[in-house]
């Protein structure tokens, strides 16, 4: 059928002879080139986070001791105390109140999703959840601000609750982390063989006992996970701290008071005018360096208990 | 309920002893189940409700200077031909102010609703002396009419939309009453667009070598597992980021000096809208990569194979077919991280948005600021005119972003109905 001619294209190969030698190509190379670069970049953004935050905060702690900065429980950069306790505390209420309610109500959620609800109410549910987590974080500050606390104020007692509270803040924040939190545990639950349902049901459990003593123990990795990551989502959460939880560093345990996290004091300093090359400027780094560490940590450790558990059940 | 009816009615009674009681816990614990569900619908929906009620309702005006005052012979200042509104402005302005307003456009030459706007806003002042929410406008009118009846007698109470066409396309100014944020929106849709320049072909070239190229090596495993860690930072440390590389390390380029463009009036320092644009791309760029390189998997196998099959090349292969046939999911994940992009207000502060801008942003050069970030400066005031606004702003905002999606998605339909592949 096909008569051997002249090959316009590659007219080296002798007519009737295919060559199935590589040929060079130089377009295809550059093309190469240019895909190996777009993917190093992802590398450049971690060596640029890594040299920025350790050169700042390495002339940071040249004039501050670690040990200071890191058991210091009073943070006021004009007297020169950088003590991080204070906002490392107010991190952590805001993240736990995250937690107390992204917890049990995204479990509850995911359960419902995977064990109770049809197809169709499943794939109803899952996109509105995903609006939540879609929903800019600033809308949340402003919801906490002025729906929240003055909610919290009118069930709490006007005096006890200030205007700016980390409980309002982490309230709020524990509903953006929920969709986040049910939609991976959902994920841990629905990977759970059939099996181990099937068994369950022969041994004449309800479907209620299936799914708390059967299915949620065996995808328990994976909810340890989502909570892992939810919470370090909760610790790099901004907008909502900044707007709502206070300004000014306050070393309190109550929920109720103001208090200003990490990532609120970065925002609210670095919103002013700051000059470079004071101490001021490199504290952030310093603080950013924290966060940074502290955040990493939790991803890696969440993303390595998701690979553990799937290695077990695929 | 799986499993129930049958094995009632032949069971044992001492097999079913706590029967019922197991069975009322679990019909329990399925109403929590779903309780959850809708608390978590629910606080959407709150979500939602107060931006409305926010956005509109009655507020009670109170002029500085009595309306009454100002015309003779019984008129109307809005029926009022333009001479004689000149008069009326001639004689109640200060003569600094006149000359000012002289200078920006002579008084002769203005029309007569350019004037009335003029003797509105210099010299009667309308003043908020209180505002309401929709709810309290709707159920509670009797009650806000009563209350300004002895607090502001000579007040004025009108419904008010937060929302208007002027706010849409006016410049920022620093009265809550007449501020637009069409510079906000200038300065979202300048940013967004350097953000995605950069970071769609960066990140969909990444996506194309960490699927169809990269062999199994430490290197690439090494960049995959990097991806995902980034995709997990905080974006206030990206902010960080920028901040140091952008704006200090890249000043000349970023604010344009290295091009010989010098802004006009103040000086951006590096703060520019291609610093923010920048800082954004590399925010959302793990994400479009994650995206990406989940749709680029999805495409069958048979369709390389074939392809190669007949002699296509590595790049024709992936240029020709494996991108037209994974296009719509990676239009999809791009948009997504792009309304993330949007949304993002924390890196924009730290790279350094300007807090109240006196001009539009008109290159990218230019200082910035963004929709979400006049969302954060609104809402962190305590004036109740400036919540309203935040509300308002925060309709932009989201109208914004949902017509991005529908346009997402529209687009996407089409690239599906001309794909030859599912």
């Amino acid at each position: 059928m096909m008569k051997p001619e002249k090959n316009a294209l590659h007219p080296e190969e002798e007519p009737g002879v295919l060559s199935f030698g590589k040929r060079p190509r130089p377009q295809e190379m550059i093309i190469q080139a240019f895909l190996i670069f777009c993917a190093a970049v992802s590398i450049l953004t971690t060596l640029g986070i890594i040299i920025v935050l350790g050169t700042e905060s390495s002339a940071f702690f040249r004039e501050v001791s670690l040990w200071e900065f890191l058991s210091g429980t009073s943070w006021q950069p004009t007297v020169g105390e950088f003590g991080i306790l204070p906002l490392l505390n107010a991190t952590i209420v805001t993240s736990l109140a995250a937690m107390l309610v992204a917890l049990p109500l995204g479990m509850g959620v995911a359960i419902y999703l995977a064990e109770y609800a049809s197809e169709r109410v499943r794939e109803t549910l899952k996109p509105i959840l995903e609006v939540i987590a879609g929903v800019p974080t600033v809308v949340y500050g402003y919801f906490a601000l002025t729906v929240v606390t003055p909610l919290l104020k009118k069930l709490l007692g006007e005096d006890s609750v200030e205007v700016y509270n980390t409980l309002s803040a982490g309230l709020v924040m524990g509903v953006l982390i929920l969709p986040l939190i049910s939609s991976m545990c959902e994920d841990a639950l629905s990977s759970v063989p059939r099996s181990l349902r099937e068994a369950a049901y022969a041994m004449g459990a309800t479907k209620l006992e299936t799914s708390t003593q059967i299915i949620v123990p065996a995808a328990f990795s994976g909810i340890a996970a989502a909570f892992i990551l939810g919470l370090s989502r909760a610790i790099g959460e901004t907008m909502i701290v900044a707007l709502a939880a206070g300004a000014g560093p306050n070393f309190t345990l109550n929920p109720l008071k103001a208090a200003e996290t990490m990532t609120g004091h970065i925002v609210r300093i670095s919103g002013g005018d700051i000059s470079y090359d004071s101490m001021d400027y490199r504290s952030l780094f310093a603080i950013a360096l924290v966060l940074f560490l502290v955040t990493l940590t939790l991803n890696m450790v969440s993303r390595r208990i998701v690979k553990k558990y799937r290695e077990v059940y695929e | 309920m799986m499993g129930s009816g049958e094995s009632r009615g032949g069971a044992r009674p001492d097999f079913a002893v706590n029967l019922a009681s197991r069975y009322a816990r679990g019909t329990r614990w399925r109403t929590m189940f779903m309780l959850s569900t809708l608390l978590a619908i629910f606080f959407l929906c709150a979500l939602i409700v107060t931006i409305v009620d926010d956005a509109f309702g009655y507020v009670v005006m109170v002029d500085e200077v009595d309306q009454d005052s100002l015309v003779m012979d019984g008129m109307r200042l809005e029926t009022m031909e333009a001479p004689a509104l000149r008069t009326v402005i001639a004689e109640n302005l200060s003569p600094r102010r006149y000359r000012a307003l002289e200078r920006e456009k002579p008084f002769s030459e203005r029309a007569q609703s350019d004037l009335h706007a003029v003797v509105l806003t210099e010299i009667v002042k309308p003043q908020v002396v209180a505002t309401y929410t929709l709810f309290e406008s709707l159920f509670d009118r009797n009650r806000i009419i009563q209350e300004n009846l002895e607090a502001n007698p000579d007040g004025t109470i009108i419904f008010r939309s937060w929302v208007t066409m002027h706010f849409l396309t006016d410049s920022l100014t620093a009265i809550p009453l007449s501020t637009g944020v069409m510079t906000a929106i200038k300065g979202t849709l300048l940013t967004i667009m350097i953000t995605v320049l950069f970071s769609f072909p960066t990140g969909i070239a990444a996506a194309i070598w960490l699927e169809e190229y990269a062999t199994d090596n430490r290197l690439n495993r090494f960049i995959q597992v990097n991806i995902y860690n980034l995709a997990g930072v905080p974006s206030i440390i990206y902010g960080m980021l920028g901040l140091a590389i952008f704006v200090r390390g890249m000043e000349p380029i970023t604010s344009g000096s290295a091009f010989g463009v010098t802004s006009a009036g103040e000086m951006a320092n590096g703060r520019t809208v291609l610093s923010a644009g920048l800082t954004l791309a590399i925010l959302i760029l793990p994400v479009i990569i994650i995206n990406a390189q989940e749709a680029i998997r999805a495409v069958p196998g048979s369709l390389r194979q074939s392809s190669l099959a007949v002699g296509a090349t590595k790049w024709q292969t992936i240029w020709h077919h494996v991108l037209p046939a994974s296009s719509d999911r990676i239009l999809t994940g791009a948009v997504l991280a792009i309304s993330r992009a949007i949304g993002e207000t924390a890196p924009l502060v730290v790279v350094g948005a300007s807090t109240f801008l006196t001009q539009d942003p008109s290159s990218v050069f230019a200082k910035f600021t963004t929709l979400p970030i006049q969302i954060y400066q609104w809402t962190s005031r305590p004036q109740s005119e400036f919540r309203h606004i935040a509300a308002a702003a925060i309709v932009v905002l989201l109208a914004l972003m949902l017509s991005l999606n529908a346009f997402a998605i529209i687009t996407r339909n089409k690239l599906r109905k001309q794909k030859r592949f599912g």
